[in-house]
């Protein structure tokens, strides 16, 4: 073999840098190398001039001084005295906060759309049909402000929800909807109620052990414990059980009529509620696509080898069908839980405060600095995004086929 | 045998009894209803439980789109005759029938003097007349009334086919432009008018001097042939420097871009010397007034054209073997598709500026564009790249051990096959672009969603929402639908393996 590709050992010519696939590489790397500096250089050399013009700099100590706004839905205390990086910190709390609760709606969602899309029902997989066209072929920002536009024009004002003025709140006067906004009760936590929510941590723990503890048992001795029922009663019962022990330590403030709004409970603006729905509506659609193709993937020689095996129907989807379908699942939805991480930044048509709103709107229309503002946004998504696509590759390597 | 049971048998049938029919819940429509919506009791419940719910919705919808009001001025129009007709409810579409041309085309100028001859001819009025109004000032108190009264008389769909024919020939020509490309039983010699698309799509949307995009044409062609004769490696890297010189040109300068201007000073000598000769031309319009509809398929159409070689280009570096090429690769992968988009338009309204030399300002809509682009290839080179993985290894070994080059054994063995495993990953990207030209109202473009808001800002039309966006979604879905029904045809199509 060696004799074969050793080259002549003549001295080097000047040409082989283009013709001899030894050195081309080479070559073309040296060339896109000093084409890539010389872009950078060009592009930094501009942006220093450019900004020496406009008589900038560089700096990023406007994020310690006071930003001066307001921030109408906050998770962390917040005052218009605070500085510009805690206004950032506010908003990318905002921005987890709508892209979390997206990604739970949306995959509940999803999962039961792309399920009854598969339904042999017809007229069921007829309308899952209609829906999931009608989300994917129409763009997020027209379902966002259609969300927006019901919640602010079609839901009463709350006046109308005095004695005759034709509203009235939902589940047993708990929860009132209303174009200001949905209104629901809040927790008021009383003294004993950390024990309730150790305790109710504690039996969540407890599940956890008892599943392991199942499997283990299952594996080694075939005996299969009733796993569900010991867990909903672990989930339900020692809580319970403390929360009357300790005297009802928690309550719940309902929201009340008062003046011209509602005061007491819990606000959610309806800005929030439009990102929220839309994002999860939208992506829910995908989802069902990808949790469709998933379960379509996994041949049906499969379930037939366990029906041959004998495992009941239950268990063929629990241990059979499920994990493959998964394997082909999850790399693809982890990726539309990021599409709806970044799409969260469609905030901007109905004025939900999250972080491009924040560092990247407000904080840059007054301190002037949309270089630095967007750089640190950047950064942000960036970061985010590298971080749920290490997640992905984590679990990808985990469930790979392991192939020779 | 037949004998003996013959005579140990009462009755022997000699014959075929005639096949009965099937019981009438096997057959026609009932069985298709036992089947299919009554299978089981759980999903006999299903079925209840949808119709129900198809009932409450289209009772809701339907009288109020059906019981619509077409011809109102206003809203409040519409209530009064709502209210006189006594309906529970109706929509007001005498929004979408006055202003769906402004959705359509935003603000771009209608042919005025075109719409007048149209409107004398209709009117029979005297000839002169035209000329008079014709020869005052664009923003003179009689023109503009005048054009103003035209208007109201010829009605929308007279100014939509003379009005706006430059945007709408454009659209035509562009459905006859990407015909060949989607159909492969069209005439091949219809590919070269697609390539003649790109310059006639520019002279007719941006007008100006004809000469201009036929200089760039010329000159492009001139160097291919001269690329085709040297020949080899020298010529294919001339021929791709003057198409992205052509592109630039082509984009830039109907825009008076001073810096690209500066690259070939000697250009608009030529087109203006060419244009004292023989002054053909339109009149040209500023791409601040674009807007509507046609600003997405401008937006969409550009994007899509683009960003499919650089995405190919992108996938391919991240596959290849020098580390530098594939880094680079990589990172403006990530980079690019690890921010929403929404931050790299941004980008393109605060901050491109900065990067440019001092003194460039170049058009918007063409930042938005290019950033569009960038967007995209980099989402469809991951598509591609899933494509690339999926190829067995033994083609590529195969295309090696024919002794192709590098080149020649991606465009004749690689990537045929890797296109066509990511075709619906690549129409959905594509339908992804589409759908995200949607954002550039934030940065202050006029697309429809944006008119809408304007539409709504009028006095006329205040707090008027469901219409516009109903309007809207239509014309998206039309678009996204006929791509995503293409894209299932060509998998069709295409398919080669025998399942």
């Amino acid at each position: 073999m060696a004799d074969i590709t050793d080259a002549p050992r003549d001295g080097f010519r000047l040409s082989q840098l283009l013709y001899d696939a030894r050195y081309r590489s080479m070559t073309i790397q040296v060339i896109a190398a000093i084409l890539l500096m010389l872009m950078l250089v060009e592009l930094v050399d501009n942006a220093v001039t450019n900004l020496a013009a406009l008589g900038k700099d560089i700096r990023f100590s406007f994020l310690w001084s006071t930003s001066g706004y307001d921030i109408n839905q906050r998770l962390i205390p917040y005052t218009s005295q605070d500085t510009h990086a805690r206004a950032a910190l506010v908003g990318i709390l905002n921005t987890l906060l709508v892209a979390f609760l997206g990604c739970i709606l949306a995959t509940v969602i999803g999962v039961l759309a792309g399920v009854m899309r598969l339904s042999k029902n017809w007229l069921v997989a007829r309308i899952m049909t209609f829906y999931v066209e009608a989300m994917r072929n129409t763009p997020l920002l027209i379902w966002i402000l259609i969300v927006f536009a019901v919640m602010t024009e079609a839901t009463p004002q709350p006046r109308e929800f005095r004695e005759g003025g034709g509203a009235s709140m939902i589940l047993w006067d708990s929860v009132a909807i209303s174009n200001r906004g949905v209104f629901i009760p809040k927790p008021v936590w009383a003294e004993g109620s950390g024990l309730v929510v150790a305790v109710f941590l504690l039996s969540i723990a407890g599940i956890f052990v008892l599943r392991r503890f199942a499997r283990k048992q299952q594996e080694q001795t075939g005996k299969q414990l009733p796993v569900f029922w010991i867990s909903l009663g672990l989930f339900f019962v020692p809580a319970l059980l403390t929360f009357f022990v300790m005297g009802r330590p928690i309550s719940l403030e309902m929201p009340e009529l008062g003046g011209f709004n509602f005061t007491g409970g819990v606000q959610i603006r309806n800005s929030f509620i439009a990102l929220w729905l839309a994002l999860a509506l939208y992506t829910s659609a995908f989802i069902a696509e990808i949790v469709r193709s998933g379960i379509l993937a996994v041949s049906k020689g499969q379930t037939e080898a366990a029906f041959a095996l004998g495992i009941q129907p239950n268990r063929t989807m629990q241990l059979i069908i499920l994990p493959q379908a998964l394997r082909v699942i999850v790399p693809p939805l982890i990726s539309q839980y990021l599409n709806l991480t970044k799409n969260s930044s469609l905030a901007i048509a109905v004025g939900y405060m999250d972080v491009r709103s924040t560092l990247g709107g407000i904080t840059i229309n007054q301190t002037g600095r949309e270089l630095e503002g967007m750089l640190l946004l950047g950064i942000f998504y960036l970061i985010t995004s590298l971080i749920i696509s290490a997640f992905m590759n984590l679990y990808n390597s985990s469930v790979k086929l392991k192939e020779r | 045998m037949s004998d003996t049971h013959a005579q140990s048998a009462a009755f022997v049938r000699r014959e075929m009894v005639p096949p009965a029919a099937p019981p009438p819940g096997e057959v026609g429509p009932l069985r298709w209803v036992r089947e299919n919506l009554m299978s089981s009791w759980f999903n006999a419940i299903l079925t209840v439980v949808s119709l129900y719910l198809i009932f409450m919705i289209l009772s809701d919808i339907l009288p109020w789109t059906l019981n619509g009001i077409w011809n109102a001025g206003s809203l409040s129009e519409c209530r009064e005759i709502r209210n006189a007709r006594e309906l529970e409810s109706a929509a007001c579409w005498a929004v979408i029938n006055e202003r769906w041309l402004q959705l359509l085309f935003g603000f771009y100028p209608t042919d005025d003097r075109l719409l007048a001859s149209w409107f004398y001819a209709e009117e029979l009025a005297a000839a002169g007349g035209m000329e008079a109004v014709f020869g005052l000032a664009a923003d003179s108190t009689a023109r503009i009334e005048f054009v103003g009264e035209m208007k109201r008389s010829l009605g929308n769909l007279t100014l939509f086919f003379f009005g706006y024919w430059r945007p709408l020939l454009a659209l035509v020509l562009l459905v006859v432009a990407v015909a060949p490309v989607l159909y492969g039983s069209l005439p091949r010699k219809m590919l070269l008018f697609s390539l003649a698309y790109p310059f006639i799509a520019v002279f007719l949307l941006w007008g100006g001097s004809v000469w201009g995009p036929v200089t760039v044409a010329a000159g492009l062609v001139a160097a291919i042939l001269v690329g085709r004769v040297v020949g080899g490696l020298w010529g294919m890297l001339i021929g791709l420097l003057s198409a992205i010189a052509a592109f630039l040109f082509i984009f830039f300068n109907p825009l008076g871009i001073i810096g690209v201007q500066g690259l070939f000073p000697i250009l608009p000598h030529v087109v203006g010397m060419l244009d004292q000769i023989m002054p053909i031309g339109l009149p040209a319009i500023d791409s601040d007034d674009f807007g509507g509809f046609m600003l997405a398929i401008i937006i969409g159409t550009s994007g899509i054209v683009l960003s499919l070689p650089l995405g190919i280009v992108l996938a391919l570096g991240r596959q290849s073997d020098m580390p530098l090429i594939r880094w680079i690769c990589v990172s403006f992968i990530e980079v690019i598709r690890g921010v929403p988009l929404i931050v790299w338009l941004f980008t393109a309204s605060l901050l491109l500026n900065y990067f440019l030399p001092p003194g460039t300002d170049f058009d918007l809509l063409l930042r938005v564009i290019i950033m569009v682009t960038l967007f995209a290839s980099a989402y469809l080179a991951e598509v591609i790249r899933g494509g690339l993985a999926a190829l067995p290894k033994g083609q590529y070994e195969a295309a090696d051990s024919l002794g192709l080059d590098y080149w020649k054994s991606m465009q004749l063995v690689i990537l045929p096959q890797a296109l066509k495993i990511s075709i619906p990953g690549i129409v959905n990207t594509f339908i992804g672009l589409f759908k995200d030209t949607t954002l550039v109202v934030f940065i202050g473009l006029r697309d429809p969603l944006g008119l809408t808001n304007a539409i709504r800002a009028t006095g006329e039309w205040n707090g008027i929402y469901w219409e516009l966006y109903i309007f809207v979604a239509l014309l998206f879905f039309t678009f996204c639908f006929f791509m995503s029904r293409y894209s299932m045809y060509l998998e069709r199509k295409l398919a080669t393996d025998h399942r």
